[in-house]
């Protein structure tokens, strides 16, 4: 079969391009016409210059990163749009040893409760200042990262201050795990399977996960140049039916051992497929004997997880705001509410009578239980989207919003 | 002509000495250690006296903080690249704001340094015409780079067929009593015949002599 669409896309080496890597190799693409050529990257730093020089169309993005180019955040950026998002949860935060017995000091137990664990860690760091010792530093995979604005969401509601109480740095997720043994870092959130590495090695314990501090939230998302999108809807419609098509194989537990085995393969992953089975299943090793199993712990298809939710991209730019990476204007206030495109995805799915939300956005934190939905077509279930410290996010309440949560730091 | 320095004033005797030290300070952040030094030659060959080389980002801060570069040189394969960027807009380290090298407008120059696989910072508010010769050194440095590296890869497989074929050759001599002439014009023939590479079918056979037993004696 000959293709219709030539579409050249970047990744980086995570489990959660599992979605993109599997529209390619799966047959997805070429089903709907596509020759998609994949080039594996090593920083987003370069998945963003070859957006914006054009070597790329589109790319596996961190959840906040087209936002920043759009905001003017980052040092070369072309306007980028997200038709679709990559998936929901999977991400971790993991401490030295050391930082876990203090924790446990403090009344931590392996549950990976946030609250819990965060109460003990505001106990370590505030016994460590008194006695007069140098900050624990935590490490992201980049600043603009749903890991940097989740970190600091949940060390603020247990009300440690993470400008001042903590130094937070950047070290690219393959690196985590052994700048935690050599002791350069005393804790880090990123994706699996960096985190199980940590736990399995002995040098570290995982002490919460996305998932429980804000169940179903946003990840990673495919960020498209906006000049490409608009000179090739067909080609755009055609991928988002692809990947479509792709995270639904990649939900199905059947599929499971082919998808870790094709990513497994040193173009793509490149380790092996039982490292990458925690994130599939959701049953961590915690580090020192402890395991747990998370509900929806990463979602790749389920609970509308490819839905381009407005709610989730406003949200990422409450907390832009909130640390000084951005200030709120109506201008930058418009350029978030554009960069999700949920008009798009709903055109593109609509010819498959699949399940669509009706709305653009929701309110986050309002749905405490899987409630199924009202949506075009067939049956749609959503949430729960609670955020753990019980707040909720209503996106048309954006002004109290980051009003309340200025306080909530400065009270920290 | 080179740029003032800002914030100081220069008294006329002390000017020349001044002028010499207000050569660029670059410096080269590169895992590949060969690819560094090509670049640092080429530096050091356009005049440029203060360079510094670092193959490895630990505890690079400080040396950030030391060296005080006006421009870095750093190569797109290397991952710590997000680290380096945050680091060169918060950190207490740098002391001056760090950019990217070119004003967005340039993008020629943009799409000439991504392509060559290289990407270059410098303190905000130094001079375009100052940061371009560095920076177009390092485009065409690293094409020379990636030029030569593919020349030695190609070098290399081509040694590694021409080793394939002499043994196959030795194999066709001894089982089938051919002169080494026969023995590679066979090869040759076979390889046209099914529109394959001689050094493939020389592995084919190699290949198929090891599975069939003690014929070879190496």
């Amino acid at each position: 079969m000959s293709a219709t669409h030539q579409i050249t896309a970047g990744f980086m080496p995570l489990f959660d391009s599992a979605v993109l890597v599997a529209a390619g190799e799966m047959g997805f693409a070429a089903r709907e016409g596509i020759e998609l050529t994949l080039h594996r990257e090593t920083s987003w730093a370069n998945i963003r210059d070859r957006i914006a020089i054009g070597h790329f169309d589109l790319a596996h993005m961190l959840g906040p990163m087209p936002l920043a180019c759009n905001l003017g955040l980052t040092p070369l950026a072309s306007e980028t749009i997200v038709p679709f998002s990559l998936g929901l949860g999977g991400n971790c935060v993991t401490v030295s040893n050391a930082v876990w017995t203090g924790m446990a000091a403090h009344g931590a137990v392996p549950d990976l409760d946030p609250a819990r664990t965060g109460k003990a860690l505001g106990a370590l760091i505030r016994e460590r200042a008194a006695a007069g010792r140098d900050p624990l530093r935590f490490a992201v995979v980049h600043p603009h990262s749903g890991h940097n604005y989740e970190l600091r969401y949940w060390l603020a509601a247990c009300g440690i201050d993470p400008t001042q109480a903590i130094e937070i740095v950047i070290v690219p997720p393959p690196f985590m795990a052994d700048a935690l043994a050599a002791g350069r870092i005393d804790g880090y959130c990123v994706g699996e399977p960096w985190n199980s590495a940590s736990a399995a090695a002995g040098t570290g314990r995982i002490v919460t996960v996305k998932a429980l501090l804000w169940r179903n939230s946003p990840e990673k998302v495919i960020g498209v140049r906006k000049a490409w999108a608009e000179q090739n809807p067909e080609a755009l419609a055609a991928l988002l039916r692809a990947l479509h098509h792709s995270a639904r194989w990649c939900q199905d537990p059947a599929n499971h051992g082919e998808l870790a085995a094709v990513m497994a393969q040193p173009g793509f992953l490149g380790l092996p497929p039982a490292v990458q089975m925690p994130v599939l299943t959701g049953h961590l090793d915690l580090g020192g004997g402890a395991e747990k199993t998370i509900d929806d712990f990463f979602l790749p298809f389920d609970k509308a997880a490819n839905f381009p939710w407005k709610s989730h991209a406003l949200w990422f730019y409450t907390q832009m705001v909130r640390w000084g990476h951005v200030a709120h204007t109506p201008e930058n206030l418009a350029i978030a509410r554009d960069c999700y495109r949920p008009d798009l995805y709903r055109s593109a799915l609509k010819p498959l009578g699949v399940a669509l939300p009706g709305a653009n956005s929701k309110v986050e934190g309002a749905l405490k239980v899987a409630t199924p939905v009202g949506s075009a077509g067939a049956s749609l279930v959503l949430g729960p989207d609670g955020f753990f410290d019980g707040q909720i996010f209503d996106p048309d309440e954006i002004d109290a919003y980051i009003a309340g949560q200025k306080s909530a730091r400065t009270e920290a | 002509m080179a740029a003032p320095i800002p914030h100081c004033t220069i008294p006329p005797h002390r000017q020349n000495t001044v002028m010499v030290r207000s050569s660029l300070a670059v410096l080269v952040i590169d895992e590949n250690r060969i690819r560094a030094s090509i670049i640092e030659a080429g530096l050091r060959e356009a005049g440029h006296e203060r360079v510094t080389v670092i193959h490895d980002v630990t505890g690079i801060a400080r040396r950030i903080a030391e060296i005080e570069p006006d421009v870095i040189v750093i190569d797109l394969e290397n991952p710590n690249r997000d680290m380096l960027e945050n680091m060169f807009q918060l950190s207490r380290a740098v002391k001056r704001p760090i950019a990217m090298f070119v004003d967005r407008s340039d993008q020629a120059s943009i799409e000439a340094a991504v392509d060559a696989g290289v990407s270059a910072y410098v303190v905000d508010g130094l001079r375009q015409e100052r940061v371009k010769p560095i920076l177009d050194m390092a485009v065409s440095r690293f094409n020379a780079f990636s030029r030569m590296a593919r020349e030695l890869e190609e070098a290399r497989s081509e040694l590694k067929s021409r080793k394939v074929i002499d043994r196959a050759k030795g194999i066709l001599m001894k089982s089938r009593g051919l002169s080494e002439e026969a023995a590679y014009a066979l090869l040759r023939k076979t390889a046209m015949n099914q529109n394959r590479k001689i050094s493939d079918i020389a592995q084919s056979l190699v290949t198929a002599a090891g599975l069939l037993g003690p014929a070879e004696d190496e």
